[in-house]
């Protein structure tokens, strides 16, 4: 692996674990009850609160360590919501052929034409914000994108011989997926739903900042900007906090995703 | 003066590997000339660097001298001196262009020709290939035609500026004998034409044959034995020449035998 | 006389909605008897070996096994008896399995033991060291990837081998070693060879029998030797006009 895609892959791996592990520590630790409204309206970084607290006097990190939660876990399941139904989505295209495979092509890049926010959010507005309702809109307009890739991919790997081989060794249609199609789309799918992976969380904090995703009283990253909007200038910490937590988690999934890119590109 | 000057051409790659080692030839206007070679002998590279098209990561050295230009120092520009057909038409082609304007240009870019008489240097050029319809094929895409004709067309667009120097790398391989016999008869007819010289490089000795005078047999870099082809396949010195002519001689005897 | 194990009989082929790949096609491969089947592009010789392998149904016409229609029930028996070798021996391997699995194929696919014994023996056969099992494709040559398609054609002992252009893709050199390994293995293992190829000295060296294709007709059929040696069809003769051949020893 080149110097530079090291590099990449180490600071992403850096960056996530930082963010990952401070939320998997909330679990077992945190600093205040999420609901302790003790601290002091808008209290700056000191003592107690390491951030200070928000314009309800909750603790800013506990708050913080909150909006990771949702974060991650968003970020998590739309991934396997957008991963399991795109690729199924891909295979079955993949597979189509003549008129079949056209109108799955042309359905596809019709759904890719919708920016993913502006999918997610018709898809909550119709069914009522709430996290799970976030996470299954997320991953609906992340499965469209992983299809188009998976459809292209496997109809490459169809057209090797040795999937042919495989017919002539008596090899049923579902294990030639299960042991030649899948393995062998899998890194770049793989990749390629690392890097969705960031949209994920940055599209769940915008649905929160526009009040469409985690209502209140959870803590998200996105409505935490959006609350601290008012006080950006006498408060900063309530605006900084959730920001550099954003950019710190995003850079760091996509660096991460570029590093694995070009080490399981290179065969 | 030689046209073509290679003299102790090393490549090398960044881990150190060398690939072409110690190369020396040289190849005066109107020369047939042939590399002969398998996988791994650095046939190929050597054309590259010829021609001053070494992929990143891999370096020169010694000495290239193609009409008279330094191409290790500096590659670029060497004009109309040389130009080179390769094996996959498709990948040659550009599949967005049709071929008439791929052949336009370098004719518009290097003999300054525009409209009408841009158009009729194409027919022509296309005429040369002996590319019949010719109106049909230019207005073509690359997958519209089939491997023989797309073959034609790169020659076309590599011929099109009268060149010094056409280079061939394996041009028949990916083509069903027929049409090979086709081409080789093309490019014999073209170079003999224009005097252009031709650096013919291939695995296949019969094809070689058909074409090449003088020759250059490449094994893992370096060249084993040189001579006129028709003396190195009647009386070959080296081992590995001699290996070469035998598999030759084995299917061309299997044919002559049935047909005897 | 035996049955053949493998014949055509006037069998024909269209895509839906298209022109006829191929024509009343009558073809039989004879146990001990090598077929080749030449022509070139466009004249169908893929259509009719993918109907040869079961993968594709005649459109017309009959495809007999051991005497007997082929049917889909028949597809497992036929296949113990028939395997295949393909052209690019960069497509042909799996590049995410090691070796061992992928020439275990055949045996896992066919009902049949497996056995790593059998692996082991079948890269024997090729030539290939035991320990070539435990590696992955990219280590290996063209040449060394086409015998491991070939030790997966034969580690369930099949009785034919449709070879699609198995050397057409080598150097020269590597061509006569798999030439070589290929008249080896037909002598050793009783195996037959439909070798489908245009490459006439190649044909000539491995098959007996050599049926020639034209925009999906066979327009001439015979001993390698006639055909060859006095074509009487126009195209069959260009063909044998075109190859390039070695100036004469002196």
């Amino acid at each position: 692996m080149s110097r530079r895609r090291a590099l990449h892959l180490t600071a992403g791996l850096a960056l996530v674990v930082i963010v990952a592990g401070g939320v998997l520590l909330s679990y077992a630790w945190l600093p205040f009850a999420p609901d302790d409204t003790s601290g002091g309206r808008l209290a700056p970084p000191g003592g107690d609160h390491l951030l200070g607290t928000d314009k309800l006097g909750r603790d800013l990190f506990t708050q913080l360590l909150i909006g990771g939660r949702i974060a991650i876990g968003t970020a998590l399941g739309a991934v396997a919501v957008g991963g399991v139904v795109g690729v199924t989505a891909g295979l079955l295209a993949g597979f189509a052929t003549r008129w079949l495979d056209d109108a799955a092509a042309v359905m596809l890049d019709i759904l890719i034409a919708f920016p993913t926010l502006l999918l997610a959010m018709l898809i909550v507005a119709g069914t009522g914000a709430s996290l799970g309702t976030a996470v299954v809109a997320i991953g609906l307009a992340m499965a469209a994108v992983v299809a188009r890739l998976t459809r292209v991919l496997v109809k490459q790997v169809l057209a090797r011989d040795y999937i042919t081989a495989a017919r002539v060794a008596g090899i049923s249609w579902p294990r030639i997926v299960l042991d030649h199609v899948l393995p062998n789309i899998a890194p770049t799918v793989l990749v390629n739903l690392a890097l969705q992976a960031g949209l994920a969380v940055l599209a769940e904090a915008s649905l929160s900042y526009l009040g469409l995703g985690t209502p209140p009283p959870n803590a998200s990253w996105g409505r935490m900007l959006y609350e601290a909007q008012a006080t950006v200038l006498t408060a900063p910490a309530g605006a900084l906090a959730p920001g550099i937590a954003l950019v710190a988690l995003v850079v760091g999934v996509n660096l991460t995703a570029d590093g694995l890119r070009s080490e399981k590109g290179s065969r | 003066m030689s046209l073509l000057d290679v003299a102790g051409l090393r490549v090398t790659d960044r881990a150190g590997n060398v690939i072409v080692d110690d190369v020396s030839f040289d190849l005066s206007p109107g020369d047939r000339v042939g590399l002969i070679g398998e996988s791994g002998s650095g046939k190929s590279l050597t054309a590259l660097a010829v021609l001053g098209l070494l992929p990143p990561g891999l370096t020169a050295t010694g000495s290239v001298r193609l009409d008279g230009h330094d191409m290790i120092r500096s590659p670029r520009g060497h004009g109309t001196a040389a130009t080179v057909v390769f094996q996959e038409p498709l990948t040659a082609l550009d599949p967005l262009m049709t071929a008439g304007r791929q052949i336009a240009g370098p004719l518009r870019r290097l003999r300054g020709l525009r409209g009408a008489a841009l158009r009729a240097a194409v027919h022509e050029a296309l005429a040369e290939v002996r590319l019949t319809d010719t109106d049909r094929i230019a207005r073509s895409y690359p997958h519209q035609l089939s491997g023989g004709q797309r073959q034609r067309v790169a020659i076309a667009m590599a011929v099109a500026c009268r060149p010094k120097l056409l280079i061939a790398d394996e041009p028949t391989t990916a083509l069903d004998v027929t049409v090979q016999a086709e081409i080789l008869d093309l490019l014999d007819r073209i170079v003999t034409t224009n005097g252009t010289a031709l650096l013919f490089i291939t695995h296949d000795l019969p094809v070689a044959a058909r074409v090449v005078r003088d020759t250059h047999v490449l094994r893992q870099g370096r060249v084993v034995e040189s001579g006129p082809i028709t003396s190195l396949i009647a009386a070959p010195r080296h081992p590995y020449t001699r290996t070469l002519v035998d598999s030759a001689r084995r299917f061309d005897a299997a044919l002559q035998e049935e047909r005897s | 006389m035996t049955d053949p194990i493998i014949e055509a009989s006037h069998v024909g082929f269209a895509y839906r909605g298209g022109a006829a790949a191929l024509t009343d096609v009558s073809l039989a491969v004879h146990p001990g008897r090598n077929v080749a089947l030449v022509g070139e592009s466009g004249a169908g010789k893929t259509t009719l070996l993918r109907i040869l392998l079961g993968l594709a149904r005649p459109s017309t016409g009959v495809l007999r096994f051991d005497g007997a229609p082929l049917t889909r029930r028949g597809l497992r028996p036929y296949r113990r008896a028939a395997q295949a070798v393909f052209q690019d021996p960069y497509s042909s391997l799996d590049p995410r399995q090691r070796i061992g699995r992928i020439v275990a194929e055949p045996l896992r696919g066919l009902g049949l033991p497996n056995d790593p014994a059998r692996v082991a023996a079948a890269l024997d056969a090729v030539g290939l060291p035991a320990d070539t099992a435990t590696r992955y494709p990219h280590e290996f040559s063209g040449g060394q990837r086409q015998r491991i398609a070939i030790a997966r054609a034969i580690v369930g002992n099949p009785r034919l081998l449709l070879a699609d252009e198995p050397v057409s893709a080598l150097d020269l050199t590597t061509r006569v070693r798999i030439v070589d390994l290929l008249a080896t293995l037909r002598a050793e293992r009783n195996l037959t060879i439909l070798l489908v190829s245009h490459d006439l000295g190649v044909v000539a060296e491995l098959c007996d029998e050599t049926a020639v294709l034209e925009k999906g007709r066979l327009v001439e059929q015979g001993r390698t030797a006639d055909v060859l040696g006095r074509p009487s069809h126009p195209y069959t003769q260009r063909l044998l006009s075109s190859v390039p051949r070695l100036p004469a020893a002196t």
